[in-house]
């Protein structure tokens, strides 16, 4: 049994123009030990998706299917139960270190406070494991700058912070939503080693949630592909980036941000703009954006179809796909 | 800051009282005295001396605690409003804690119940609670509980003397009267400030770190709701102070509102002039108090100062 | 996008608050007006034999102490209170805009002058003020008036200050400039015009402020004289009389509150319809 099985997860928001989907029929596994990772344009459903998986959307969404960890459905869990697996099985990272953090409370504070929710430990215990974790994530000068407060760190900082509390008690899944995007590069690259070494080092499963497809190449051996709530590829990192089988993961590829190559430049763009959820066509999402559109692709969501041992792509027209230049690099 | 509001709080009382009439001495006795006897007061009185030197001596005195004779009664003021304020100031307190305590249920009630029935219950009582009078409400609850079930006297003050019970027995009514549209108006702003609050990131972590929604609120939201909320508080304050003069009228209770009330009917402008001074005192003291919470409930102000 | 006719229902039912505040308004002000032309009885008609009646059908509501028609004083008493209340809005309108006007186009210190005495200000309440004023006067329903209005003065300056500030920021400003309009010129045709929306749902709720300080200062009897007929002097007339006629002191009290709360929900209502996002201080 795999840790982390979502099957047929649907999100329904309630929007300004009525009910839509956005995460539509998404299944994944994730065992211990491996990392996955999540990426398309915001709007493309992923962090509604890690959302579902902490059980901790928005009010008014309402979320089908099943997610299973360790064998338990947290869509069907009562809150009560919820709250005793968010922070102790499973931890979370968000994207805004700067806002993440309670301003009115010491860092010491906020990362033991899941210590003395879960594993019921004494203020001065809790403390004392707490310094312990910033240390370990090397918050600089833990044992001083633990007393302090948040606006007195550095967004770097404050991400490691989070992270210490995320992994307070020693979490069987990590999800990390956009960890480094609101940090300067330098810093991304060390927050992303410090998750890859921390999440080795115990033994997690580690989802991984970025737009930047450079963050999915270097850290996650499994890369899913999502566009309009779907998820149009999926595969083991390496072959999805060698081969671009989905139009649209050709044209994200194609669309990253390259060093020597001007922002004006940017060749092979995506043309259009991501659909609002409410406008998604029927049948295949990337219909109308993809060069390569023809009548059958509005007929229905296409399947995903193999194109390498643990690599299927949803697109009925895969082998023109192919055949599409890819971006040099 | 606050030194500055009471030195011009005390200028703007001066130059209104005590030099815009003319002649206090004249106000004192009516227009029926004769120019005699208003001299031979307004020398006893001092006021023959030149302003600055008024002001300047009146406001020795006042930090000295000597607020001088009233004309009327003869005894010192300062025992006047000391008996005036051992109302006043446990009735405001009184009636501040009830607010609080109206004001962050039912605001808390309304923002947890965002939308829904409670939410409209609670916003909808709160408009009513601001459009009722305080001192008409004053006059419903001694219609009620003191004429009708006689639970309560319809006004009057036992003193301290007659016990700490019967005592604070008499300040139920005139607090409740007083705290109902202040609490009305708290109310509305702490919804405000939980639900801006709740939208935060950091609520989203802590309800990821495995925290209820309860407990979220308590540990998180509220501590951060504070800020905007005591502002508010600090400003009530005056009103509230304010409002004592009304419903201690309305009771009956000797307080310092009913003390500056006498006073003008009793044309004893000294008394009137220590004892509005002293409750701008009060106001810029409880302002001056609600300044050192930020420091305790904020930690990014501390570090600037 | 849903354009069918059915779908679009009159802005007023989307603002029921906006509904109840203009019905409740509009009552007080048709109260106040018929005042002036007609009334059941004359609310100075003294009539000590038929004193403290139950309610009939020549009396609506009864009589006072005096056997004056409580209909009658409820009627030429909403009179006073609109009167009261315009008077004093308009004295802290007028004012307070321009001080806040002025703040916002000059800045720097003259700004800062300002603001710092509206802050100051606001340790002073309406009820301070006017038992200041008629420590001085004697009371009179002028030191009402001006002790309520200037009380507004502060309100209405913050609230103009801050408007005003966004509105110099915007780009029509900047090529008002560009054409050599001068600040006065810029404050009065392109500011004043822009702000007013706020100032008028700011004025509503002053209004109703006024309202029940007007109610306050009568009721302690430093408002409106007898026998002018006034919604808070008929409360302090009516405390006297707690238990034999209890009923006395409902009705003006209701007034009160009706007036208070058609007002507030009425510029709750416009807020929500002139601009959602207008900042409104209260």
């Amino acid at each position: 049994m795999a840790l982390l099985e979502v099957e047929e997860l649907t999100v329904r928001l309630a929007t300004a123009r009525g009910p839509a989907d956005a995460v539509r029929g998404v299944s994944f596994s994730l065992d211990r030990g491996q990392t996955l990772g999540l990426t398309g344009e915001s709007g493309s459903g992923k962090s509604m998706t890690a959302l579902a998986v902490i059980a901790l959307l928005p009010e008014g969404a309402r979320a089908t299917g099943r997610v299973l960890l360790n064998g338990e459905d947290l869509l069907a869990a009562s809150e009560r139960r919820l709250c005793a697996v968010r922070g102790n099985r499973i931890g979370m990272i968000f994207q805004e270190p700067m806002t993440a953090l309670d301003p009115l409370h010491s860092v010491v504070r906020q990362v033991a406070e899941p210590l003395r929710l879960h594993r019921g430990l004494s203020a001065g215990a809790a403390r004392a494991e707490a310094l312990r974790l910033l240390d370990r994530v090397r918050l600089a000068d833990a044992h001083r700058s633990a007393a302090a407060y948040p606006h007195q760190l550095s967004g770097g900082q404050r991400q490691r912070v989070l992270i210490a509390s995320a992994l307070a008690c020693g979490p069987d899944l990590l999800v990390a939503d956009e960890p480094t995007t609101a940090l300067d590069a330098t810093t991304q690259s060390e927050i992303l080693d410090l998750i890859a070494e921390l999440v080795d080092e115990d033994g997690m499963a580690l989802m991984l949630i970025s737009h930047d497809l450079g963050v999915m190449a270097q850290n996650v051996t499994r890369t899913l592909v999502m566009y309009g709530g779907s998820i149009v590829e999926s595969g083991p990192t390496e072959a999805v980036f060698s081969r671009l089988a989905h139009p649209y993961t050709r044209g994200l590829h194609a669309a990253r941000p390259r060093l020597g190559v001007g922002r004006g430049k940017r060749l092979a763009a995506i043309p259009g703009t991501v659909p609002e959820i409410a406008d998604l066509p029927p049948g295949c999402p990337f219909a109308g954006r993809c060069p390569l559109t023809i009548a059958a692709c509005s007929a229905a969501i296409p399947p995903p179809l193999p194109v390498g041992p643990g690599h299927a792509a949803r697109c009925i027209r895969l082998e023109a796909a192919l055949t599409l230049p890819k971006a040099a690099d | 800051m606050f030194l500055a509001t009471l030195i011009g709080a005390s200028v703007v009382i001066f130059v209104v009282l005590e030099v815009l009439p003319g002649n206090a001495a004249q106000t004192m006795l009516g227009p029926d005295a004769t120019p005699q006897t208003v001299a031979a007061l307004a020398h006893k009185l001092g006021l023959d001396r030149p302003p600055v030197e008024r002001y300047v001596s009146w406001i020795a005195g006042l930090a000295h605690g000597d607020f001088g004779l009233s004309y009327a009664y003869g005894t010192p003021i300062a025992d006047l409003i000391e008996n005036g304020l051992a109302v006043s100031l446990p009735l405001a307190l009184l009636a501040m804690l009830l607010t609080t305590a109206l004001a962050l249920g039912l605001g808390i009630l309304a923002a947890a119940h965002h939308r829904r029935l409670g939410d409209l219950g609670a916003m909808t009582l709160s408009q009513v609670g601001i459009a009722v009078p305080n001192f008409w409400l004053a006059i419903l609850l001694i219609l009620f509980f003191a004429v009708r079930l006689r639970w309560f006297a319809a006004g009057g003050f036992p003193g301290w003397d007659a016990g700490v019970g019967p005592a604070l027995k008499a300040l139920v009514l005139p607090a409740v009267a007083l705290a109902a549209v202040q609490a009305a108006i708290l109310t509305r702003v702490i919804r405000a400030a939980v639900l801006d609050v709740m939208r935060e990131d950091f609520v989203r972590t802590a309800r990821a770190k495995g925290l209820s929604r309860a407990a979220v609120l308590w540990r998180h939201v509220l501590r951060n709701a504070l800020i905007p909320v005591v502002t508010i508080m600090g400003l009530q304050f005056a009103n509230l102070v304010a409002g004592t003069v009304v419903v201690e009228n309305v009771f009956y209770l000797p307080g310092l509102g009913r003390l500056v009330f006498q006073s003008i009917a009793n044309r004893d402008g000294v008394v009137v002039r220590d004892a509005i001074m002293l409750l701008v005192v009060m106001v810029v003291a409880v302002n001056f108090l609600i300044d050192i919470l930020y420091l305790v409930i904020d930690p990014r102000l501390r570090a600037r100062r | 996008m849903s354009g069918l006719a059915g779908h679009s229902r009159p802005s007023v039912f989307r603002h029921p608050s906006l509904a109840v505040g203009a019905a409740l308004t509009a009552l007080f002000v048709l109260a106040a007006a018929l005042s002036l032309v007609w009334a059941p009885h004359s609310p100075f008609d003294i009539d000590v034999p038929h004193k403290l009646a139950a309610p009939s059908a020549a009396h609506w509501l009864g009589t006072d102490a005096f056997g004056r028609d409580v209909a009658s004083l409820l009627l030429v008493g909403a009179q006073n209170s609109l009167l009261v209340g315009v008077v004093a809005v308009a004295i802290g309108l007028i004012i307070g805009a321009a001080l806040g006007l002025l703040a916002a186009a000059m800045g720097g210190f003259p700004e800062d002058l300002v603001m710092r005495l509206a802050d100051f200000a606001f340790a002073f309440p309406a009820v301070l003020s006017a038992i200041l004023l008629a420590a001085l006067f004697g009371p009179s329903v002028l030191d009402a008036i001006l002790a309520i209005g200037v009380f507004n003065v502060p309100v209405f300056a913050r609230v103009t200050r801050a408007a005003a500030r966004g509105v110099w920021t915007r780009d029509f400003i900047l090529a008002a400039r560009a054409a050599g309009s001068g600040t006065l010129r810029i404050s009065l045709e392109h500011i004043l015009p822009n702000i007013l929306p706020g100032l008028t749902v700011q004025a509503t709720i002053q209004f109703a402020t006024a309202v029940l300080a007007e109610a306050a200062l009568s009721y302690l009897g430093l408002g409106t004289q007898p026998p002018q007929p006034s919604w808070g002097r008929m409360l302090n007339d009516a405390q006297t009389l707690m238990f034999q006629a209890p009923q006395l002191a409902v009705y003006p009290g209701l007034a009160i509150a009706l007036a208070v709360l058609g007002l507030n929900l009425l510029g709750d209502g416009l807020n929500d319809l002139l601009d959602p996002r207008l900042a409104r201080t209260r």
